[in-house]
């Protein structure tokens, strides 16, 4: 199939590069600067870079990054999790959505530093070995995406809202499901996925 | 985004003194990291306030309730004493942005929030002046500007479709700061600047929000109607929150708080007025909307929220009276 | 010989059947890869300096803070000293660092100087006479765009002669342009052009008038209308917003070859406009695309910052360089759909017969104005007279949209018909239908799909006369409109390999923009080859591949269709006659099905696919099929119908719509499931643009206000409301051949809902978006009206 990554002439990708230099385990240490507040000492954080770690789909990663870094920036060019994608940048449209702390959130508006210490589930996580969630499949079946640049934002959102209410109401899924925003057009679809896994008729 | 310290506080003392200096609050971060992405504002220092754990959370009892600013908006919609006690309150929190933004966003964040007037977004402050000093928005595109409180400088209007419910409510917040806490009613935390570098709110550059208090809500009648191009994920246009108190069949008094109309939420004591003493009808709702634009004064391109204000105004009414008293009592 | 023609309804397996898209899985698990997510080792990124003023001259660059900094690799200078910048958001130097916030910083660190000058982004009507004078001097841009626009040569060189130029005229532009294929004539006549630096900096009058247009007589036309209605209807500027904004990642894997990952529509068409910017052979440039995240028109080219790109990473050694625009930037700079307005007056007997058209159009495309939409659509008005005024804006450039120019001229003509339907007492489902005798030829399509559109929308229940009487601030309404495209396949090549040990490859320089062109081409080669889609290993999206068109204009699926088809046929007539002697038959009583290859009615001779290609001995069979070709595989020509169902809050001016019907052919449907999805896409897409849409400009900075997603409007979920495709697949269409589809049905939503809301609150709403501003405005005109 066509969706096979050709080898580049750059060699190795990014991610068999993160595994064969296993950069978590050489991060140097870094000891934050620490000021006093309030009688007790508080550790400050950069403005360089520091070392963080993560837990992200329940492996454990790590980077020197600086503050200022998103988590949404962080997943897709350190760690090569290119499935969350960057579309608006400004918490506005969804295709970044990933769940933190197993809440939907939009990674593009989360500093990767205040990410760290919390569960972290991204798209790459939905579908283990080849085999795609059901809300994936539903996607497919029900063509609920074209392009498939919001798709993936998508079905995190739906699977997220889907956990917390199985059998949704029309109301609800009008509530709860405006934070993505599609351009090819793909919202018939979408309903027709959440029609299907909930067993409603959708809205 | 440029360069910052960031640093994570654990108790509000903390945080108030690592606020010295040019630092910005970090609580959900759906405002403040935009405004830093563009440039709008460059602090030195980020202090993330989410580990201060003691500000998160909602109390009820006797006195009302109270709500930890770090609460997210998510959690209030969710919180049936929200549902059961501040119904307008949870209609305005779950008609807010997006799941994502509601589990993110806090409460506290949601009051502090900046305009989103698409100059100030640009970078030419509060007060916008044209090469030549005249207001940049009266000569601009002023099509989402105030139409209410706007004869000084400030044309913008308040962001938070959520502060004039509570404002209904007749909320208070607490504030900590160096020299300990103060509490304002919420509706006197909001100021129009008169020059630029003044801010939308009464919070020094040291003091956060900590908390929000509703009092009980026994025996008034609330509603929270908005007007939005999109059903989904959209900034209103215009929207009211009203609180009815009723002797048997009249109004004894009423609130009236307008969003999106004017650089603070802009509380009507005309439209009160209008309404004390009598019957809500579609008549008495329509002339207390007509009160509550009575004095409106619209830009080049902004007249048509005039409309969209008296239509959320008398909707607003009517809904509150249609709906069921809360705390129990008919 | 094979006979190059589609197989029998009958004999089909995959073609005109419902398929998932093949990429679908890849797409939903976040696996498929778009230029976006190119991540090799050592990436640098690269960042853009934009210009802040909608009209400036550069005057000064200092790039040597930036150069100086740690983790800088490269500066670029894109529009040098001296350059006259037209919109807000051009760019002026570009960067490359180790990581995105370096380069920011870098970004921040470079000093540039501008003179701003006056600009114009207002596409309001132009006042009485405008355009009439004298053009003035020619600038740079000036002769770019009618270059460019291909202007007549005669044309060009007597505006040189007469008006002369406002820049000098320098040897390396003259050897520029020679490269370009100027012709010398032109040159010359540049070269001794007179010189007129004053003109330079004043602000010209931003207006061209177009020549009138009349056909047939439209005094006598008018004179014979029994009723007349005018109206002025438009379009705002809208942009593509694709979710995936427009770059590349470049790299040069030696010094004069080139390497792109590069976000388009055109993959093929790419090394030719590298290699002209970067003076290279264009075979020296390879560019590769998995997935696009949206085009809409606006990727062909690899653009300023695309360029900017390949020559950071030649000046970083060669190192990949990533740069994606920005989302500001995207709506800034990276193509918007022109305005389109006009005045119409339009006169029919009192039949409902249309006898005569006038309209005076105008409309901007940014810097280089824009054409007049083809008005009167569709409609073949026997007598019309037209004028068009082009307004130059600093808007920002304008590119093509999905189905360009159609969408505006269908707000215009189906508007100003259906005001005429109103003036005339008929309900406009009768008045359209009456008029489809001067439909063009796709007249026959809208009589059979009207009737369909109107049942599944119940518009016999639902239509009533302008102005809806129910109780109560919320009006319903309903409203029609239709359209036209052409949709031929474009030509490319597709190169299918057969192996001896049966397995089959697939090679096309085409592109997948999430329409289902490698299912379709999937549909096709294993309907051909009698095997299942996932018998075959396709590739596409690289220069290394055959070349295959742009995918703009509806072309690609005929194109890839068509080709395939051919190098299906073309492969199995090779294998048949290696096959042939081993079934003890002559190849042309051969057919490859279900998996076998077998002699056409005898299946006891018959080998598994596998044992015949076995027959091939060491080496695979390769063919290319190509487009266009043998056989009537492709058409043009479609129409479509739509009709909308809206309910209008008189007091807010809140638009909503309640349901939607289209009804559309496009020729042979090679996968019934995803043309579907192209309409129901096109639908919401309408919506969209219909209800929220606007591009909208600062009158005093010039600056775009709502370059985000947050003012600029996209419809979301709960704003859709039920929607209903009907695809006309009969044998006459099937009969047609394949035909494009991405572009029809995107044209009517805008008029069909500005149709149904006149018809809700019995007043016209001009303009579109319809946005509650406007709305109410026609709604107090109205009443100040009636009073």
């Amino acid at each position: 199939m066509a969706d096979d990554h050709e080898k580049t002439p750059s060699g190795v990708s990014r991610r068999e590069f993160l595994k064969i230099s296993g950069i978590a385990a050489t991060v140097p240490l870094v000891v934050p600067q620490v000021v006093e507040a309030a009688g007790e000492k508080v550790p400050v954080h950069g403005p360089g870079k520091v070392p963080m770690s993560f837990t992200i789909n329940g492996k454990k990663y790590g980077a020197q990054l600086e503050p200022r870094v998103t988590l949404l920036d962080a997943l897709r060019d350190s760690f090569d999790l290119t499935g969350t994608k960057r579309v608006c940048d400004r918490a506005e449209c969804g295709a970044c959505t990933v769940l933190l702390n197993n809440k939907p959130v939009y990674a593009c508006t989360v500093l990767a530093i205040e990410a760290q210490r919390q569960p972290i589930t991204t798209i790459e996580s939905l579908s283990t070995g080849g085999k795609l969630h059901p809300i994936q499949t539903a996607f497919v079946e029900h063509d609920g995406q074209q392009c498939g640049f919001c798709t993936p934002g998508f079905v995190i959102a739906c699977k997220a809202f889907l956990d917390k209410y199985p059998h949704p109401t029309a109301e609800q899924i009008r509530y709860h499901l405006n934070g993505n925003l599609c351009r090819c057009g793909t919202y018939k679809g979408i309903r027709e996925v959440v029609a299907q896994m909930s067993g409603t008729k959708g809205a | 985004m440029r360069a910052f310290e960031y640093t994570s506080p654990t108790t509000r003392q903390q945080a108030v003194e690592l606020l010295s200096g040019e630092a910005a609050v970090l609580a959900g971060g759906t405002d403040l990291l935009n405004l830093m992405k563009d440039d709008v504002l460059t602090p030195k220092r980020v202090v993330n306030i989410k580990e201060i754990h003691e500000l998160n959370g909602v109390h009820y009892g006797p006195r009302g309730m109270q709500i930890g600013a770090l609460t997210s908006l998510g959690d209030l919609a969710d919180h049936p004493l929200v549902k059961q006690h501040y119904p307008a309150f949870a209609d305005a929190l779950v008609e807010a942005a997006s799941q994502q933004i509601r589990n993110m966003a806090t409460i506290g964040g949601n009051i502090c929030q900046r305009p989103r007037c698409w100059y100030f977004r640009s970078g030419f402050g509060l007060t916008p002046k044209t090469p030549e000093g005249k207001s940049l928005v009266e000569a601009g595109d002023n099509r989402y500007h105030a139409i209410l409180g706007n004869e000084g400088p400030a044309l913008f209007v308040t962001p938070s479709s959520i502060v004039p419910a509570m404002i209904a409510y007749e909320a208070r917040i607490r504030i900590a700061g160096p020299k300990g806490s103060r509490e304002v009613a919420l509706e006197k935390f909001f100021k129009t600047p008169q020059a630029e570098g003044e801010r939308e709110h009464d919070l020094q550059a040291n003091e956060i929000v900590t908390d929000i208090f509703l009092p009980p809500s026994a025996g008034g009648r609330y509603a929270h109607y908005e007007v939005r191009q999109k059903e989904a994920f959209d900034w209103p246009l215009a929207l009211a929150a009203v609180a009815l108190h009723m002797n048997g069949n009249t109004v004894r008094s009423a609130r009236v708080v307008m969003g999106y109309v004017a650089p603070v939420p802009w509380v009507s004591e005309e439209a009160a007025q209008a309404l004390v003493g009598k019957t809500v009808t579609d008549e008495t709702a329509k002339t207390a909307g007509d009160a509550a634009v009575s004095q409106a004064k619209p830009l080049s391109h902004n007249g048509y929220k005039v409309q969209l204000a008296r239509v959320a105004v008398k909707r607003a009414i009517l809904q509150a009276a249609k709906g069921k008293a809360e705390g129990g009592e008919a | 010989m094979a006979e190059y023609k589609w197989p029998a309804p009958a004999e089909r397996t995959l073609i005109g059947k419902r398929f998932s898209r093949v990429d679908g899985p890849a797409k939903a698990s976040g696996r498929a890869k778009y230029s976006y997510d190119y991540n090799p080792k050592g990436l640098l990124f690269g960042k853009v300096l934009r210009c802040p003023y909608a009209h400036a001259r550069v005057t000064s660059i200092d790039t040597s803070a930036a150069e100086k900094m740690p983790g800088v690799k490269a500066v670029q200078v894109v529009q040098k000293a001296g350059t006259e910048i037209l919109w807000q958001g051009d760019d002026v130097v570009a960067v490359a660092a180790v990581d995105e916030p370096t380069a920011e910083d870098a970004i921040r660190a470079i000093q540039v100087k501008y003179d701003v000058l006056p600009h114009n982004v207002s596409d309001a009507e132009p006042p009485p006479g405008a355009g009439e004078g004298p053009p003035g001097p020619m600038s740079e841009d000036d002769l770019d765009d009618a270059l460019s626009n291909q202007v007549p040569e005669a044309q060009v060189i007597s505006r040189l002669q007469k008006d002369g130029v406002t820049f000098q005229v320098t040897d390396d532009m003259v050897k520029e342009l020679k490269g370009y294929g100027v012709p010398d004539t032109v040159i010359n006549a540049l070269k001794a052009a007179p010189y007129h630096p004053e003109a330079a900096n004043q602000q010209r009058p931003p207006y061209q008038k177009m020549a009138a247009q009349t056909l047939g007589d439209p005094d006598k036309g008018f004179a014979s209308a029994e009723v007349t209605s005018e109206g002025v209807y438009g379009a705002s500027v809208i942009t593509h917003c694709c979710l995936e904004t427009h770059g590349s990642a470049a790299e040069w894997p030696s010094s004069d070859h080139l390497f792109v990952h590069c976000s388009t529509q055109g993959v093929s068409g790419l090394p030719g406009q590298y290699a002209q910017a970067l003076n290279i052979p264009a075979g020296n440039v390879r560019a590769h695309q998995d997935n696009i995240g949206g085009g809409f028109g606006s990727k062909f080219s690899p653009d300023r910052w695309g360029i900017a790109t390949a020559q950071l990473s030649k000046s970083a050694g060669g190192k990949p360089v990533k740069y994606m625009l920005e989302r500001d930037s995207e709506l800034m700079t990276a193509g918007a759909r022109p305005s389109a307005f006009a005045r119409v007056k339009v006169g029919a007997k009192r039949d409902g017969t249309v006898v005569a058209w006038q309209s005076n159009s105008w409309g901007t495309g940014g810097p280089a104005g824009a054409g007049s939409p083809p008005i009167p659509y569709v409609f073949e008005i026997p007598n019309q007279r037209k004028q068009h005024t082009a307004v130059r804006t600093n808007q920002g450039p304008a590119r093509a949209w999905r189905a360009p120019n159609h969408p505006q001229a269908a707000v215009i003509t189906m508007c100003a018909l259906d005001d005429l339907a109103y003036k005339l007492n008929m309900d406009p489902l009768e008045f359209f239908t009456k008029n489809l005798e001067i439909a063009g030829p796709r007249a026959p399509i809208y009589k059979e799909e009207f009737p369909i559109a109107a049942d599944l929308m119940g518009w016999k229940q639902k239509w009533h006369p302008r102005g809806d009487k129910a109780e109560g601030p919320v009006k319903r309404g309903v409203g029609l409109s239709m359209h036209t495209w052409g949709g031929r396949g474009h030509a490319g090549d597709c190169m299918m390999t057969i192996h001896p040990d049966g397995s089959v490859d697939i090679k096309l320089g085409t592109q997948d923009l999430g329409t289902g062109t490698r299912t379709a081409i999937l549909i096709v080669a294993g309907d051909s080859l009698g095997l299942p889609m996932n018998a075959f290993s396709l590739n596409i999206g690289d220069t290394m591949y055959p070349p295959d068109g742009g995918s703009g204009g509806s072309t690609t699926i005929g194109g890839v269709s068509s080709s395939t088809r051919r190098a299906s046929l073309m492969a199995l007539d090779q294998l048949f006659a290696k096959v042939a002697p081993a079934l003890g038959a002559q190849p042309g009583d051969l057919e490859a099905k279900d998996g076998t290859v077998r002699v056409k009615g005898d299946h006891s001779k018959s080998l598994s696919w596998k044992q015949a290609c076995a027959k091939l001995g060491a080496m695979p069979l390769s063919v290319t099929g190509k487009n266009p070709g043998p056989g009537n595989l492709i058409n043009s020509g479609v129409g479509g119908v739509q009709m909308a169902d809206v309910s209008v809050d008189t007091e807010t001016g809140i638009v909503k719509v309640n349901k939607m019907v289209a009804v559309q052919d496009c020729g042979l449907i090679i996968n019934v499931k995803l043309a579907e999805s192209q309409c129901y896409g096109a639908l919401i897409m309408g919506i969209s643009y219909a209800l929220y849409e606007e591009k909208i400009l600062d009158p005093v900075t010039g600056r775009m206000l709502n370059p985000n997603m947050e003012f600029y409007r996209l419809a979301g979920l709960r704003d859709i409301p039920e929607l209903v495709v009907h695809m006309m697949t009969d044998p006459m269409n099937d009969n047609r051949g394949v035909i494009g589809l991405g572009e029809p049905p995107v044209v009517s939503p805008g008029a069909a809902i500005s149709n149904a809301v006149a018809n809700a609150i019995g007043v016209r709403v001009p303009f579109i978006p319809l946005t509650p501003d406007r709305v109410l405005a026609a709604l107090e005109q109205q009443q100040k009206a009636g009073a």
